[in-house]
């Protein structure tokens, strides 16, 4: 026991006494929240928009206004002939032009119906499809409302509620999104990379040849990062929670324990990477782009698992973070608990179980 | 004398390594005397680095019979580990801890007790002349310096046997003299010594010394016996005849 506190010691030290690490494992995570947080938003405010309004009667005004008064939108022109459309959209500050068709009030009141045409840009393929469905939604809302007044028969109003995300807001995708990324890259990449600098400096073998044993090598090496890994995820809950504004609906305790188990996981996977190469820079370079990539694309964390092809959506089954995104989220926005999650958690059991006999095993090999 | 100081402390009979179809020692034989050094010549890929894998327990041979420390190495591997020390040609010091927690560190992992660690610890950087640099980070000590450390550390915990693979390459010739000031101090300690190297002067600092050729040792002698048989003027000229001649190696080395 007094071998392996002096090893773990000794990693401690590795770790505080490379300053610049040090500032990577405990900045990255606050840099990542932050950048994601901020930058990258899904939500629309003030998208410049022009009208061209072929009627100017009381109708299309009062449409116009509920238009610009929703805060998404803000006007930037008023065309006054069709030609200009083109114009404005080189121009590159307005992204949909609201069109108004000639007659517009007498056209609703004589047929009951009357056409406005939204033109979007979709250069921009995902805000053209935002603020078109915003524009419609406002419309609709126009329209329902005055035909309360004198009630048409038959109608189906469908009302929409986003649970668990009422706003839409970002933040409640990112949060999970962007632990699972940290923590992974953390802990495979700063084990990997330990443990290959003991192979290339030459100390790997002074150990191998010591009274240590192998597992107590690797034990010693997993402490410490599991430690730091551990500090960053609750880092990262605590700036979601107040800064974000992201919920803890479910069990603190359960959701601390499933961050262990995913820490676990990376670790393994950070000792098999370093169980296939004796090179620092190989390492990292597999932690970077083997872990980085599938994670960021295949996780489900931006793009959704759903709309890929069914190859990749196999894929996708074997990517750890997938799963622990489902947890995550599960436990903090639906306030799950483990009898909701408990397959996924066997999941990513199953996997840590298996990468850590990977690792074990070739780690063996290679004292043949 | 007692009866076991007789015994050979390395004792090596038929030992054979094989890789896939790659023999790496063939039919190696030979004894390692208590207090001995014992220089472990040969080309790179000559097999001494499998060879002394095998003494150390990192790896299995495929068949002969191997004592090290009076130890089995197909079944008493951890007993061999803690009776051994090893140093290695990259020194192998961590260079972002200091001179005082790398000797613990290692005392450590021996199983030493805190205690032990420190008396000890306290006397030998005196004896290394380092008191002044205790807390210094070894990543900033000269080249020297750092390998005559490595040996102490490497010897700390008072093996019966160290084994230095190549310990003085990429040092001066004045540091190297002083190094094997260190080792003829252990070797006088009684811990035996079993060391590879390149430089051939060096051999001859040696009690006996075996020269391995193509996975066999082609001769096995003290230096001053085998430089009269071969009838050289040094070490390096036998080396240099056995390794063009394979027909000098008998087919039997006697021990």
């Amino acid at each position: 026991m007094n071998r392996f506190l002096g090893f773990v010691r000794k990693e401690f030290f590795h770790i505080f006494r490379d300053k610049q690490t040090l500032l990577i494992l405990f900045g990255m995570p606050i840099a990542q929240m932050l950048i994601f947080g901020f930058v990258i938003s899904n939500e629309i405010r003030n998208v410049g928009i022009a009208i061209l309004d072929q009627s100017h009667d009381v109708v299309t005004q009062k449409i116009t206004d509920k238009i610009l008064s929703s805060g998404y939108f803000l006007l930037e022109y008023k065309l006054s002939s069709p030609d200009e459309i083109e114009q404005v959209f080189r121009g590159g500050k307005v992204k949909e032009v609201v069109v108004f068709e000639p007659q517009f009030e007498r056209k609703l009141a004589r047929t009951g119906k009357a056409n406005v045409q939204i033109i979007a840009d979709a250069s921009d393929a995902n805000l053209a499809n935002l603020i078109s469905t915003y524009t419609t939604g406002i419309i609709q809302d126009y329209v329902n409302r005055s035909n309360a007044v004198n009630p048409v028969p038959m109608r189906i109003v469908p009302e929409v509620r986003m649970v668990y995300n009422e706003q839409l807001r970002g933040a409640f995708l990112f949060v999970p999104g962007i632990m699972a990324l940290i923590l992974v890259l953390i802990s495979a990449l700063m084990t990997s990379i330990s443990i290959t600098r003991e192979k290339e400096m030459g100390t790997m073998e002074i150990l191998l040849v010591s009274p240590l044993k192998p597992i107590q090598i690797i034990i010693g090496k997993v402490v410490p990062y599991t430690a730091l890994a551990f500090i960053n995820a609750v880092t990262i809950l605590l700036l979601g929670n107040f800064v974000f504004g992201v919920p803890i609906q479910g069990s603190v305790i359960l959701l601390l324990l499933e961050c262990m188990l995913y820490i676990l996981l990376a670790l393994s996977l950070g000792i098999l990477i370093s169980s296939v190469t004796d090179n620092q820079m190989v390492a990292m370079m597999l932690s970077a782009f083997a872990l980085m990539l599938p994670v960021i694309l295949l996780s489900g964390f931006i793009f959704p698992i759903e709309n890929m092809p069914l190859i990749l959506q196999w894929i996708c089954q074997l990517m750890p973070p997938k799963w622990f995104i489902i947890i995550i989220k599960s436990i903090m926005l639906k306030g799950a608990g483990i009898g909701y999650i408990w397959k996924e958690t066997l999941i990513l059991m199953g996997m840590t179980v298996l990468f850590l006999t990977i690792s074990l095993k070739k780690f063996k090999i290679r004292l043949e | 004398m007692k009866m076991e100081n007789r015994q050979p402390i390395i004792r090596v009979r038929n030992l054979v390594k094989k890789f896939g179809d790659f023999v790496a020692n063939d039919n190696l034989s030979f004894d390692v005397q208590r207090g001995e050094i014992f220089g472990f010549l040969g080309a790179n890929g000559a097999g001494k680095t499998t060879a002394i894998r095998i003494l150390c327990g990192l790896s299995k041979p495929t068949s002969g019979e191997i004592s090290v420390a009076g130890f089995d190495v197909y079944h008493q591997t951890d007993s061999i580990k803690r009776n051994i020390g090893y140093m290695s040609q990259k020194f192998s010091l961590y260079e972002d801890l200091t001179v005082y927690e790398n000797i613990r560190f290692y005392g450590g992992i021996y199983g030493m007790t805190f205690r032990e660690i420190k008396t000890r610890a306290v006397a030998l950087i005196e004896k290394l002349g380092l008191t002044r640099y205790r807390d210094t980070l070894i990543g900033s000590l000269p080249l020297g310096w750092k390998q005559k450390l490595a040996f102490s550390v490497a010897i700390f915990h008072q093996p019966k046997i160290v084994f230095l693979d190549e310990p003085t390459s990429g040092v001066d010739p004045v540091t190297r003299r002083q190094f094997w000031g260190l080792i003829y101090e252990a070797a006088h300690n009684g811990i035996t010594v079993f060391v590879t190297t390149h430089y051939m002067d060096e051999a001859e600092y040696c009690d006996r010394v075996s020269i391995m050729v193509d996975g066999r040792i082609a001769a096995l002698d003290t230096p001053a016996q085998l430089i009269r048989t071969y009838g050289t003027a040094n070490i390096n000229d036998v080396f240099i005849k056995l390794a063009r001649n394979p027909g000098l190696i008998p087919a039997e080395v006697q021990i």
